[in-house]
Parts: structure tokens; C-alpha cells; sequence
């Protein structure tokens, strides 16, 4: 079995009559890129409050590497980027990431090294004794990631990371993210709204709807089973003969999209053209996006969930 | 270790402020400005009248020598009606006196011919200056020299009062310093606690706080921050400290004996001043008298102790503040009325420092530091004083704890009005 740097056991959080995070159970293997979903106001705000230390749960508990969260141990161990981006504005760039160094454990000179690091990997040198009211959006989002991981984390939790970020800023920290994770084995949490986000850079994921877990588990084995059975292929030549077995989805000129039961084989209905000296230019299996097997998931029942962006 | 941290970052930000130097330099000036100010213009800005005078006996005429501010103008003859109302309404008299030959033993009345107001302070000199006269004369019948009135006059008792301790006090120097004590805490308790809410709002609605306490505990940054801001008002204090030591050698009105001589030769050094030695020595004396070490002491006590018993209320209600830091001032009112009652009560120790009211506002926590501060130059007895410091450390410890529950819940809460009710909850469940 793998390694679990959190483990998250029947956790609860309630707001007044509102149940924000509802008996939600997951563990996040070590060095893997976490994705948390879930449309806005699911939930994902309050359950990484509670991962983070910073709200205690009303019942359930969360396990840092199997032992239960102690902010003297913990705190310095990860980094938290909130979805409301703060820092003090009135504070020189190179001195407030210092500060918050410090604040997460490191002395003084460890502090400065680090930052300098950071500054130096991302281009920012420039912006040391700027005061972070004077930088750019863009600029203040890096500086905020910088200030989540220049104490070195074992565990970043990062809640919605690209918002607000322009496509070369969005792609650098892209980059980081998968460096810090494949190249120096640390966990990442990642939660957003944005579905599509989450395919390309998740292993595993959760996805919760209204403070309850819907579903969890490895993003290839949750397509798998949600496959629809859908297959897309095209020809060198136009589209004349169709098996008879298959369900028809779109049919173009020279390309077709089809459906076929769950027992079929494929490779038959291949064949069917193959014989038939069509060249198959293109055949690929459709797999649901992770956006489409949330929606099915969540229709149909009591919980209307609200509209994704 | 990371309260630390934030103590340092609090500390240091406010102080390498420009406003802070700034501030820090004015008020004292501010202050002796508003003072001398106030003082200046009740002296100064009488304008100056020419009355006009006819006096049918000429025993009273000396009385009235022409001052800066009044000019007086004996007429030889006496004006009429019409003439004595045309010449004050064209201005060539402000005011004119008709002093008919009166009987020195009997009550009379003078009649004071004005265009328009002349002012109680002009009616009060004349009425002075007639009586004096008027006594002076009585004196003369009764066969007592002016000579011998002057020496009837001057007074030459002392009052000096001491306590059953044996201390001597000056209950004018007493009321002076307590006052001053209890106006500077009061403004500091106030003036540092908005600026603990502030700042705390100010962390709220930046987000800043919730990556804050994602490195620390709730109640250490809530901490750092009002040990932070009590260092800042204590380097104030300090800084005002030097420089009133700094003035007061200088001016020679130190209370140090050593200093008197110092004074005596700034005052035969050249410069005319209105007052004498003796006045001088009379009040470095009385200075010396005050036990500054005793009240320096507990008005840092006092400072600290009441500034942490608000601070942390102001902290809370920082962080309750939604979007706007508007929203805190109507949390601001319970807190800033017992504050103001401290302030009220203290102005009634001015009339007896050991009233009932008084007593027990410098007892309460929430009143003591204003109230007791005022009182301790008159000497309070030492059972007061411990109940009085004790119940303020149970004060602050208190209101820290309580603060501590709101405003973990708070500064993490955003886009909700809070009430009274839900502010319980945040105490008691946890």
C-alpha cells in the first residue's frame, strides 16, 4: 500500500443549520497531485480550512502522515494558498515573504536564502523592495505562490491557482507544480471548480457537491468507469457502409461517431471495415470528461447543483 | 517564537512610519501650543476701550490709570445727554461713567453708558477698580494707612497638607498630574485600541489573516499585535519622557534639587520673566515633592493593563468587520462607553479623590486605569491599589479569552452580519 500524507475520516463542519462539509472520508497518497472539485460552494473552501489546521472539524479528524494534526508539527510542513489571495499591501515584496518564512519556522538567514531562491527562479528579482500594492495582478499571484512554498512544503494545498492568471503566468506555475511534484516528491492539493484544469494535471481526485463526497479515486479508473462506450473514427474515403450493430451518434462525410453495447468487441466492428478496404485514418475510444460525469452524477438528484463556469 | 516574530513586524512597521515621528513630535506640541494657545487668547484678545468718565468728587479720580486695554478719559465737564450719545455712537468712546458724589457707607449704583455689549470682562475691571477704591477709602475713615492695608493683606499662611503617612501633598499639583494621566490613558486606550482594530480589520478584509494562520495559531497573531502596538505606544511615551526630562533641564523647572541653581542663573541670565525665584523654587519643590518614580510606575501598569483589556475587545470587533471597516463602529459602542464613564468618573476625583463613585471606578476593571490614575497622586491606600491592579489583570486575561474565541471564528468569516447571538456561540462552543 502507498504512502498517505492525509487522511481525512468522516469529516464534518457544519455553519449553523448550513452542513458545509457533510461526513466526507478521502486519503491523498504522498507525492501525487490531488485534485478537490466541486462546483462553488461545495464545500472545498471549508475542507481545506480544516486540512490546513486553521478550522477544527465538529466531528471526524484529519491524520497528518497518521497522527492527528498539531500546528507546531504541521503548520511548517505545508503551504496554503487560498482562493482569496491576500498579502500585506503596504509591505515590500522580498521582506513579507521573508516574514511569512519566518512565521512558518524558518530563522532568519534560512529565510532569506529561500526567498532569494524563489525570486531568483522565477524572474522576480526586480520586485524585491516594490511594495506589493505597486505590482500587477499577474505579478502578485506569483508572489503569493512564492510565499506558499519558500519554506520547502511537504504538502502544497493549492485552492484555485490559476484564477485570475494570464496563459504565460498560468503555464509557468504549471510547470512548478509538476516539477515540485514529479522531480522533488511533494504532495499537491488541488482544488478547483474548473474541471477540465484537473484532467491534465491530476492523478487522483475528489469530487464533492453540496459537503457531500460524490466520488474519488484515480482520474483514469474514474473514465473508465463512466465510459460511455463511445468510439470516434475516420476514413480516407467517403462513409458508404455501416455494420448493423452499432448505435449511430454523428455520422460526416468520411467520419463517424458511434456506440456500442458493453459486451461488444470492438475489434468486430473494425473488422466490419477493414474488409470492406476502408484505410482507418483515426480510431479512438471517447472517454467522458470529468465535467460530464459530475453533472450526470448530480442529476437527477435532490441537489441541484449550481452551474459550473 | 513566531509571536515574537509578529511583535517585531507590528512593532516595527508602525514605528519606521513617517506618521508615527510625526505624531510623536506633534502632539507635545500640539498640546503646549493648545495650552499656551488658550492661555494667550484669554488675556489677549480683549480689544482695547477708551471710556469716558466724569466725576462729580474728585476723591476716586487716581483709581483709573489707563492700562493696554482700557484707556480712560476724565472729562472736566460733564457731557450731555444727547453729546454723551452721540460720541459713543460715533465711536470716539466705547463706554461712558457717570460718577455721581456718593455716599462711600451706602449701596449705589453706577450707570455704565454703552452702544451696545461691552462685555462682562470691562464691567467687572470698572466695578473692581471703583470698589478697591471705594474699601480703601472705608480703610482711611477707620483710620488704616494704605500702608498698613497692604499688610493686612498679604497672606501669610501656607497650607500644607500631609497624610496620615507622613507624605506632604499639593492637592493643585495632585490634580494636575492625575488629571493629565488620566487624559492621556484615556486617549491611549482609545487612540491604540482603534488602531488594533484597524489593523485587524485591515488583515481580515485583505485575506492576509487566513495565510496567516495557516503558519500560526489565531491567538499568536491576535497577541503579536497588541504586544506590538503596546511597544509602540511605550517607545511613544518613552520618546515623550526624554524629551519633556530634555525641556524641563533646560526651562530649569526639573524637579532634581540639584537643578535649582541652574534655574537662578537662566533667570538672572538676562530675560525678563513674569516670574520671580521664589515662585521657581516654590514649584521645583513642590515637584520634587511628587513621587515620580511611584507614578511613573503605576501609570505604565495602568497603560498596559487597560490597553490589553481594550486591545484584545478591539481586536474582536476587528474582527467581525465585513468589507468596510464602517461596520466595526457600531461594535465599537460597548466597548467605548466604559471607556468614556472612566473619563467622566476621573472628572469627579477633581472634587474629592476618595468619593464613593470615584472609589469604585478606580476598582472596576473597566474604569480602573482612567480613574486610578487620577487618584494616585493623592496617595490611595494600598489595599485599594492591589484589589484595583488584581481585578485589572483578571480584567485583561478576560477579555483576552473572550476575544480570542470571536476572533478566531471572526477573522475568518466573511459576507455575514454578525449578531449578538451568534457571537455567543462562537464563545461558548468552544
Amino acid at each position: 500500500m502507498e504512502d498517505k500524507i492525509i487522511e481525512v475520516i468522516n469529516l464534518k463542519k457544519h455553519f449553523s443549520a448550513h452542513k458545509a462539509v457533510d461526513d466526507i472520508s478521502f486519503s491523498i497518497p504522498k507525492g501525487k497531485i490531488f485534485g478537490l472539485l466541486g462546483p462553488n460552494g461545495a464545500g472545498k473552501s471549508t475542507l481545506l480550512r480544516m486540512i490546513t489546521g486553521i478550522n477544527y472539524p465538529d466531528e471526524g479528524q484529519v491524520l497528518f502522515d497518521g497522527k492527528a494534526f498539531d500546528t507546531r508539527i504541521h503548520h511548517q510542513r505545508l503551504g496554503y494558498m487560498p482562493e482569496e489571495r491576500g498579502l500585506y499591501k503596504k509591505m515590500k515584496t522580498g521582506e513579507q515573504i521573508i516574514y511569512l518564512a519566518q512565521l512558518k519556522g524558518l530563522n532568519k538567514q534560512e529565510a532569506v536564502d529561500a526567498t532569494q531562491y524563489w525570486f531568483d527562479r522565477l524572474g522576480m528579482h526586480s520586485w524585491w523592495d516594490k511594495k506589493v500594492e505597486d505590482l500587477s495582478k499577474g505579478m502578485s499571484q506569483k508572489l503569493q505562490f512564492v510565499s506558499t512554498v519558500v519554506h520547502n512544503p511537504d504538502l502544497l494545498i493549492l485552492d484555485e491557482p490559476f484564477s485570475g492568471l494570464d496563459p504565460v503566468n498560468a503555464s509557468i506555475l504549471k510547470d512548478e507544480i509538476f516539477r515540485l511534484a514529479e522531480e522533488e516528491g511533494k504532495t499537491i492539493i488541488f482544488s478547483t471548480h474548473r474541471m477540465e484544469q484537473v484532467e491534465e494535471i491530476c492523478d487522483t481526485i475528489v469530487l464533492i457537491n453540496l459537503g457531500k463526497k460524490i466520488l474519488g479515486g484515480e482520474v483514469d479508473a474514474i473514465k473508465q468507469n463512466f465510459k460511455k462506450h463511445l468510439f470516434e473514427i475516420s476514413f480516407d474515403k467517403t462513409l458508404q457502409d455501416l455494420p448493423a450493430n452499432i448505435f449511430i451518434i454523428e455520422k460526416k462525410e468520411n467520419s463517424l461517431i458511434y456506440k456500442l453495447e458493453e459486451n461488444q468487441n470492438p475489434n468486430n466492428i473494425l473488422k466490419f471495415w477493414i474488409d470492406k478496404d476502408y484505410t482507418i485514418l483515426n480510431y479512438q475510444e471517447i472517454l467522458p470528461s470529468l465535467n460530464e460525469i459530475f453533472i450526470e452524477l448530480v442529476q437527477g438528484t435532490d441537489s441541484v447543483a449550481r452551474a459550473f463556469v | 517564537m513566531k509571536t515574537l516574530i509578529i511583535i517585531k513586524r507590528e512593532y516595527l512597521t508602525r514605528v519606521k512610519k513617517k506618521s508615527f515621528i510625526l505624531l510623536t513630535l506633534l502632539i507635545p506640541i500640539l498640546m503646549i501650543g493648545l495650552m499656551g494657545g488658550s492661555a494667550y487668547l484669554t488675556t489677549n484678545t480683549i480689544s482695547s476701550k477708551s471710556i469716558a468718565i466724569y466725576n462729580e468728587k474728585s476723591t476716586i479720580e487716581e483709581v483709573f490709570t489707563s492700562t493696554k486695554n482700557i484707556d480712560y478719559t476724565l472729562l472736566d465737564v460733564r457731557p450731555s445727554t444727547d453729546e454723551i450719545h452721540s460720541l459713543i455712537k460715533d465711536g470716539t468712546y466705547d463706554a461712558y461713567l457717570y460718577i455721581p458724589d456718593f455716599n462711600i457707607h451706602k449701596e449705589t449704583q453706577l450707570e455704565l453708558l454703552t452702544h451696545g455689549e461691552i462685555g462682562i470682562e470691562f464691567e467687572q475691571r470698572i466695578f473692581h477698580a471703583i470698589n478697591d477704591k471705594v474699601i480703601a477709602l472705608k480703610m482711611e475713615e477707620a483710620g488704616i494707612s494704605s500702608a498698613k492695608l497692604s499688610e493686612i493683606e498679604k497672606k501669610t499662611i501656607k497650607i500644607n497638607a500631609i497624610n496620615t503617612e507622613g507624605k506632604s501633598s499639593n492637592s493643585e499639583i495632585s490634580l494636575i498630574i492625575g488629571y493629565i494621566s488620566g487624559i492621556v490613558l484615556y486617549f491611549f486606550m482609545l487612540f491604540y485600541g482603534m488602531n488594533v482594530m484597524s489593523s485587524v480589520a485591515e488583515e481580515k478584509t485583505n485575506r492576509i489573516a487566513e495565510i496567516i494562520v495557516s503558519s500560526v495559531r489565531p491567538f499568536q497573531l491576535m497577541l503579536g499585535k497588541i504586544i506590538g502596538v503596546a511597544l509602540v505606544g511605550l517607545t511613544q511615551f518613552l520618546i515623550w519622557a526624554i524629551l519633556l526630562i530634555g525641556i524641563s533641564i533646560v526651562l530649569g523647572i526639573s524637579g532634581l534639587a540639584g537643578q535649582a541653581d541652574i534655574s537662578q542663573e537662566l533667570l538672572s541670565s538676562g530675560q525678563e520673566m513674569p516670574i520671580n525665584q521664589e515662585m521657581i523654587e516654590n514649584i521645583a519643590q513642590i515637584i520634587s515633592q511628587v513621587n515620580w518614580l511611584h507614578i511613573t510606575l503605576w501609570f505604565i501598569f495602568y497603560f498596559l493593563g487597560g490597553y490589553f483589556l481594550y486591545a484584545a475587545l478591539f481586536a474582536a470587533v476587528g474582527s467581525l468587520v465585513n468589507e468596510n471597516a464602517q461596520e466595526g463602529q457600531q461594535y465599537t459602542i460597548p466597548i467605548t462607553i466604559p471607556i468614556i464613564l472612566g473619563f467622566l468618573i476621573m472628572t469627579s476625583t477633581m472634587q474629592d479623590p476618595n468619593n464613593n463613585i470615584a472609589v469604585f471606578g478606580s476598582i472596576f476593571p473597566m474604569t480602573s486605569p482612567i480613574v486610578m490614575m487620577a487618584r494616585i497622586p493623592y496617595g490611595v491606600p494600598t489595599w485599594q491599589l492591589l484589589l484595583s491592579a488584581s481585578l485589572l489583570i483578571i480584567g485583561f486575561i478576560a477579555t483576552t479569552w473572550l476575544a480570542a474565541k470571536i476572533y478566531r471564528t471572526g477573522i475568518l468569516m466573511y459576507g455575514k452580519k454578525i449578531n449578538f447571538k451568534e457571537l455567543g456561540r462562537w464563545i461558548w462552543k468552544s
